[in-house]
């Protein structure tokens, strides 16, 4: 376990791309970013955890923190929500929040399901993620290419914290890469 | 079957109102029915903010409130049945312990909205033990209104995370219907707080 640890903590292995995205969220001044954990969102987890401005909240279930970026916001706070596109389905009633209290929303959702997928069980909800976001009255934007990560995680943070739109940026499964399943 | 019946239990517009009227700075956020009924009765406050939906969310949104709030107290006042729905929340909330933050379950044992059916609450779970075991040590239940002071404090005291279930009479009186409009409920919560609009 303590080995796993330092392993994924290393700083060599974490793309640019990610340390871009978490440079935006910085730069923007988020003060909450809520989790589930996914190997894309590894970089931004532990760079939350060892920031001593952002309060990092590992949450049970991702419907939790759509009712939490609702109660920062109360609160004058501007919290991101981190997830796998499988977390989705479990938000869709806590998305009501958004729309009926009209709160801005910010979350970036790692996809399964749509690339070099080996497990058939991310099929389904990772498919229809846009669809569901979508009809709770989500705006969706997606990265597909490294380079384009800040412009658009840029773009989708502003709307939702300038003009309190509620905003998904999915992370194409394409562009995290091929999961490594067979652990050594 | 499994039932578990408190023989004593407490009114609950009474002890809400009790609750509220002696914390006037603590900021509320409550559960959808029974519970915002109860907190719109015991008076109308800038810094409520009642759910009419996103069952399961109230304690969610009181965690949020209260790490971007440190300074004030933040209760959380809800059932039995909405606490249950969004019971992980209170995992959630035992890592990160904000010291200002005080749950309050107002407990039935019964979905009051729907036809008084019996929750899980009455059927064998017990919440406090639940909470418990997620982390949050300050965990008790009450059931006598004389124990009201008791949260008083704890909720002005800001010295610790504290969840309180609050044994309450089954019973369903008149409803006090707090506004629907949950942009309104937002803007003037943001504003009493001094935050400006976007």
């Amino acid at each position: 376990m303590e080995n796993k640890v330092t392993m994924t903590s290393t700083a060599t292995s974490v793309p640019n791309w990610q340390k871009d995205i978490f440079n935006v969220l910085k730069e923007g001044g988020v003060n909450q970013i809520a989790y589930l954990p996914d190997a894309g969102h590894a970089h931004l987890i532990r760079s939350a955890i060892a920031d001593p401005d952002i309060e990092d909240v590992v949450l049970t279930t991702e419907e939790e923190g759509v009712a939490l970026s609702c109660g920062a916001w109360l609160g004058g706070k501007k919290c991101v929500l981190l997830m796998q596109s499988s977390g989705v389905g479990n938000c869709v009633n806590m998305f009501s929040l958004l729309k009926s209290g009209d709160f801005p929303f910010f979350t970036l959702i790692t996809m399964r399901g749509e690339y070099a997928e080996f497990n058939p069980w991310q099929g389904p909800m990772g498919k229809a993620t846009q669809g569901v976001l979508e009809l709770m009255g989500i705006h969706v934007l997606r990265v597909s290419r490294p380079e384009d990560a800040a412009e658009i995680v840029s773009a989708g943070y502003d709307a939702a914290f300038q003009a309190g739109e509620k905003v998904a940026v999915l992370l194409s499964q394409s562009l995290i890469g091929r999961k490594k399943w067979e652990r050594n | 079957m499994n039932t578990t019946t408190k023989s004593k239990r407490m009114d609950r517009r009474n002890f809400v109102s009790m609750l509220l009227s002696q914390t006037p700075e603590a900021l509320v956020v409550t559960g959808l029915g029974s519970a915002a009924y109860d907190v719109f009765a015991a008076g109308d406050r800038r810094t409520n903010y009642y759910l009419w939906g996103a069952m399961g969310g109230s304690t969610s949104i009181g965690l949020g409130l209260a790490l971007a709030q440190p300074d004030k107290s933040v209760v959380v006042i809800t059932g039995d049945g909405e606490q249950l729905m969004g019971i992980g929340s209170l995992g959630t909330i035992a890592t990160k312990q904000p010291k200002n933050l005080t749950i309050v379950v107002l407990d039935n044992g019964h979905f009051g909205e729907t036809g008084m059916q019996q929750s899980h609450s009455s059927l064998g779970a017990d919440l406090v033990a639940i909470s418990k075991g997620f982390g949050i040590k300050d965990s008790e239940s009450i059931s006598n209104i004389d124990e009201c002071q008791k949260v008083v404090q704890r909720i002005k005291a800001k010295s610790g995370t504290a969840f309180i279930q609050v044994f309450i009479d089954s019973n369903e009186p008149e409803r006090a219907l707090p506004p629907r409009d949950g942009p309104f409920i937002k803007n003037r919560f943001r504003a009493a707080l001094g935050l400006k609009p976007f």
